[in-house]
């Protein structure tokens, strides 16, 4: 009896909890809906940046920026991240060297973001001479994104059971040839799922572009790596805090709204691969 | 009963084999000869130390940092531990079938294609040869080989491992070890990879650990019997089962064990 009343106590407090958080998530998108989608139109998706009349442009040069920049930290951030957690989980013995390796990289994903952009800032523009650009950008981000690559990777490649990495060693494989034919193709979705959710995270930080790169205005599209570039999150925060066009607040939301679907998008990416595997996987 | 017509050849040795796990003592200083085209079993109670003997007979405990091996083990007259050893060569030719079925999560045709494939085999009509050839000798391509290119996850369990029984031979090994390859099976299925094994008795030096008595009676040449990490007794199927010198083995065989 006693226990049954505890059991009911906790389950209502875990139930509140759960739609504690539902209705946050509902009430901060019905917020930037309500605010915002009054200045969605094609002409906001597919316009120029106007800075004389924020009502004439739209925000292409800051979708397109997010858009480069999240490639670039794909580009540099799954490879290395991906292969920094086939190294740790599948080569290296568990000696003193690899704890500390690891205990890093834990500790490197805590890093707060706007300390990433000082680093980027020392090394990428000063130290590379990469300036103010896309590139030291998407490196920066790169480089805060590695971590949770590795992290995703490895608890992918540790779903994958034994037996396919010793029944391929007893058939006489190689190691490389057991990772390379059996190990990554079972780890792979699963490393694709986290990579996607670090990435859209990645896309959505403000801090560390500040200081490496991004800007509010742009005459057109940044053609090269070294060119300085627009971004959603920026531009949502100029708008937000820096701008005093009375309509300001009103096209920070629908910029915000944007940033918000993309993401969105990407996390529907990621969910519609896991989904899929799970479907097809037998073990 | 077996009527051993050649000479004692032995293809596998182990002398004065200790195996460690940091500091359990698993293996103590076990000296055994398997023989050239025989069937060998090793018996005893869980946990004396059957599967860690003979996963070092493959070199298999080199994935595991806690393990530690010490002793020789000569495969044809060499020491497989010896520094500069080619272990990937040594696990071609000392092949391993495990005690819980693991297809890869690939269609049939590329199970048995796995091992020739990463030797270097790349010409369809040799491996297709080869996977058919493999299949029919463990006793499975007749109810499968419509159906080569479907998952091999689909399978009954007995089918399961008899597919891995193929995977195993279609890289011709020439020593073939067994870990309770019966453990998971139904009758019939454990019929038919005993029948198996007898019939690759002619090609294959075989060692198969296994709990059941009756099972390693049937099949072995020779048995072993192993108790708390300590080799208790070998010599002879007939002889153990029917005369065993220690009392333990003959406790344990008569199910008087505590
Ligand atoms: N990977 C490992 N790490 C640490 N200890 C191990 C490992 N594998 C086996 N051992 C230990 O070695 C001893 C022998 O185990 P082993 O698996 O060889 O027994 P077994 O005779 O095969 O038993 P069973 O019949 O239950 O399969 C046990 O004490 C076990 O705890
Ligand atoms: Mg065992």
């Amino acid at each position: 009896m006693n226990e049954k009343i505890k059991e009911n106590i906790y389950f209502t407090i875990f139930r509140f909890c759960s739609f504690l958080s539902l209705v946050i998530l509902l009430f901060f998108l019905l917020f930037v809906i309500k605010l915002g989608v009054g200045v969605l139109d094609l002409n906001f998706i597919t316009g120029m940046w106007q800075t004389q009349d924020i009502t004439k442009g739209g925000i292409l040069p800051a979708i397109v920026g997010t858009f480069y920049l999240g490639l670039g930290v794909a580009v540099f951030s799954v490879p290395v991240g991906i292969s920094c957690a086939i190294y740790l989980n599948e080569y290296a013995k568990n000696t003193g060297l690899v704890r500390v390796i690891r205990l890093t990289i834990r500790n490197l994903a805590g890093v707060p973001s706007i300390v990433y952009g000082l680093f980027g800032f020392a090394v990428f523009v000063q130290l590379l001479q990469f300036g103010t650009s896309l590139l030291a950008a998407a490196l920066t981000l790169a480089a805060m994104t590695i971590p949770w690559v590795i992290t995703a990777s490895e608890e992918a490649l540790k779903t994958v059971p034994d037996g396919f990495r010793e029944g391929a060693l007893a058939l006489g494989a190689t190691k490389w040839q057991v990772i390379r034919t059996n190990v990554l193709p079972a780890a792979l979705p699963g490393m694709i799922t986290g990579s996607i959710i670090g990435l859209a995270r990645a896309m959505g930080e403000t801090a560390p572009i500040i200081i490496v790169g991004a800007t509010f205005y742009m005459r057109g599209l940044p053609d090269s790596l070294f060119d300085k570039f627009m971004a959603l999150p920026y531009h949502v925060f100029i708008l937000a805090t820096q701008h005093n066009d009375p309509l300001a607040e009103e096209y920070a939301a629908g910029t915000a709204l944007v940033l918000v679907i993309l993401i969105f998008l990407m996390t529907l990416i990621a969910m519609i691969v896991r989904y899929n595997f799970r479907k097809k996987r037998k073990w | 009963m077996v009527v051993i017509t050649h000479d004692d050849e032995s293809k596998i040795e182990t002398r004065n084999l200790n195996v460690y796990f940091g500091t359990n003592h698993a293996i103590k200083d076990i000296s055994l000869k398997m023989q050239n085209k025989r069937i060998t079993s090793i018996i005893g109670p869980s946990g004396c130390g059957k599967s860690t003997f003979l996963r070092a007979l493959n070199r298999m405990h080199d994935i595991i940092p806690a393990a530690k091996v010490t002793g020789a083990i000569l495969l044809d007259g060499e020491n497989i531990y010896e520094d500069g050893t080619d272990v990937v060569d040594l696990r071609r030719r000392v092949g391993m079938v495990f005690q819980k079925p693991n297809p890869f999560p690939k269609s049939i045709f590329d199970n048995v294609a796995y091992g020739p494939r990463i030797h270097g085999i790349r010409d369809r009509y040799e491996l297709e040869r080869i996977v058919e050839d493999s299949l029919k000798k463990a006793a499975l391509w007749e109810e499968v080989s419509d159906r080569l290119e479907t998952s091999a996850m689909d399978l009954s369990g007995g089918q399961q491992q008899r597919l891995c029984i193929a995977r195993t031979l279609a890289v011709k090994p020439e020593v073939i070890l067994f870990d309770e390859p019966c453990s998971a099976l139904d009758p019939i299925s454990t019929a038919k990879i005993e029948d198996l094994m007898r019939s690759l008795r002619a090609e294959y030096t075989i060692v198969i650990v296994t709990h059941n008595m009756q099972q390693a009676a049937r099949i072995s040449d020779y048995t072993a019997f192993f108790l708390l990490g300590e080799l208790i007794e070998f010599g002879k199927t007939a002889k153990i089962f029917e005369r065993p010198c220690e009392k333990a083995t003959e406790n344990y065989i008569t199910g008087r064990f505590g």
